[in-house]
């Protein structure tokens, strides 16, 4: 399993878990098992069609990776804002 | 008492006072994120609030009390065989004429609707489909559905306001579309190509609902009225100092009443001589009359955007409109007066009375 690391908000939509451990051989396949493990966050890290949105960074293992990224029992993956959507 | 739900780029704001001086702010929700559009349906007392992270992306929320918990809707979100449309922004959210049905208008522009008071969302399909949809353009605010009217009574007709591409009507619950183009002139494009042009920036529309075949127009340059459902405009835009701006009011009570709020032009979008004015018409667009006692009538640089702008339907009419500068104004007299209800919020992008 991968671990998944999240902060706020997204930790609240998780119920409140920082580290959710997920099933998954890509980075879009571990965040599509994170949403069906918490709904709540579904549509927020990816958009209706499973892409990663554009605002939201995915580091996997401090590397960071795009939404195709192969993933491994024991990775690491960190969900981040990036610093380029809080224009408004 | 009357409540304000006021949505701005760093939150909504729930307003509450009499409509004479200063409202309270009781209770701020989202903080952080833009609050596109906030409503409450009369018919059920929920509220709604279009809300986008500039991070995570727009979801709609429903609450039965704005200071309670708020509960994030299923969609609008586009269907798996529309792989390359992405729901960016939803911009209005409308009740419907039917018991538990809402509409909602997106960019990209698309129309959604409920049968659950709001908790899932279908797109309509016919209007996503309509042939034209690849000679459409965005205005500078996106190509979005922003304006829907329903018809008071009759569930099968609405009018869809898109900008940049035009009104469209349906009078089968939107299995079918037609255009309501006629009359508007786009003088933004080049004569020539004005005929055919599927260009035509609404940027906001509001039924008479005494009189529902009368509907006002603000456009993108120039201020029109249809009295034949929507399907053709006249320009009633003689004695504005501007055609443009973008919110508009109609006196639920009164078909032949109306408020504009005029913009420079496009290409300088503030207040005709720093003077934040509101246009009343009685007479159905024949003659306009100023209306600023109590506005700030100097070096008033601001905007008011197409959704920052509400009526109470009381008599004599509430209205209140919100201001990218962060203020809100408010008038109990039909805009005779206008009092300040709020200043230095974050820039208003949505005002509507909770009625």
């Amino acid at each position: 399993m991968v671990v998944v690391t999240l902060r706020a908000p997204l930790r609240d939509l998780a119920g409140g878990h920082r580290d959710v451990h997920v099933e998954g051989g890509t980075v879009s396949e571990a965040l599509r098992a994170l949403e069906r493990r918490h709904p709540p966050i579904a549509g927020w890290i990816l958009d209706e069609h499973g892409r990663l949105r554009s605002h939201v960074n995915v580091f996997v293992n401090g590397d960071r990776a795009g939404d195709d990224a192969v993933v491994a029992a024991g990775d690491v993956l960190h969900v981040l804002p990036s610093i380029s959507g809080g224009t408004r | 008492m009357t409540e304000l739900l006021v949505g701005t780029k760093k939150g909504l704001f729930v307003l509450r006072g009499e409509a004479v001086d200063a409202f309270d702010v009781v209770h701020r929700a989202f903080p952080g994120d833009v609050v596109e559009y906030a409503m409450r349906d009369a018919r059920s007392g929920r509220y709604f609030a279009s809300v986008t992270s500039g991070f995570y992306g727009p979801r709609l929320f429903f609450a039965d009390d704005p200071a309670g918990e708020w509960r994030q809707a299923e969609g609008p979100a586009f269907p798996d065989d529309i792989p390359d449309a992405t729901v960016a922004r939803i911009w209005v959210v409308e009740p419907g004429e039917e018991p538990g049905v809402l509409y909602a208008g997106t960019d990209p522009a698309a129309l959604w609707r409920s049968e659950d008071e709001g908790e899932t969302w279908e797109l309509n399909r016919a209007l996503w489909a309509v042939p034209t949809r690849p000679e459409w353009n965005p205005g500078a605010g996106g190509l979005m559905v922003h304006t829907i009217c329903p018809w008071p009574g009759n569930p099968g007709r609405l009018a869809v306001g898109i900008s940049a591409a035009g009104v469209w009507l349906t009078d089968d619950r939107g299995e079918t579309w037609r255009t309501g183009y006629a009359g508007l002139d786009p003088k933004y494009v080049p004569e020539e190509a004005r005929a055919d042009t599927h260009a035509l920036c609404i940027h906001k529309m509001k039924r008479a609902p005494l009189r529902p075949e009368r509907i006002f127009m603000q456009f993108h340059g120039g201020v029109y009225r249809s009295d034949d459902g929507g399907a053709t405009w006249a320009d009633i835009e003689a004695g504005l100092p501007s055609g443009f701006g973008f919110p508009l009011v109609v006196d639920p009570a009164d078909p032949d009443s109306a408020y504009v709020i005029p913009l420079v032009a496009d290409v300088d979008r503030v207040p005709p001589d720093g003077r934040l004015r509101v246009f009343e018409t009685r007479d159905a667009g024949a003659t306009w009359v100023a209306r600023g006692d109590g506005l700030p009538q100097g070096n008033a640089y601001l905007v008011v955007l197409r959704q920052a702008f509400d009526d109470d339907g009381g008599s004599p009419l509430g209205l209140y409109f919100g201001a990218t500068s962060g203020d809100v104004f408010g008038s109990a007299d039909g805009g005779a007066t206008w009092f300040t209800a709020a200043s230095r919020l974050a820039p208003v992008t949505s005002v509507r009375v909770s009625l």
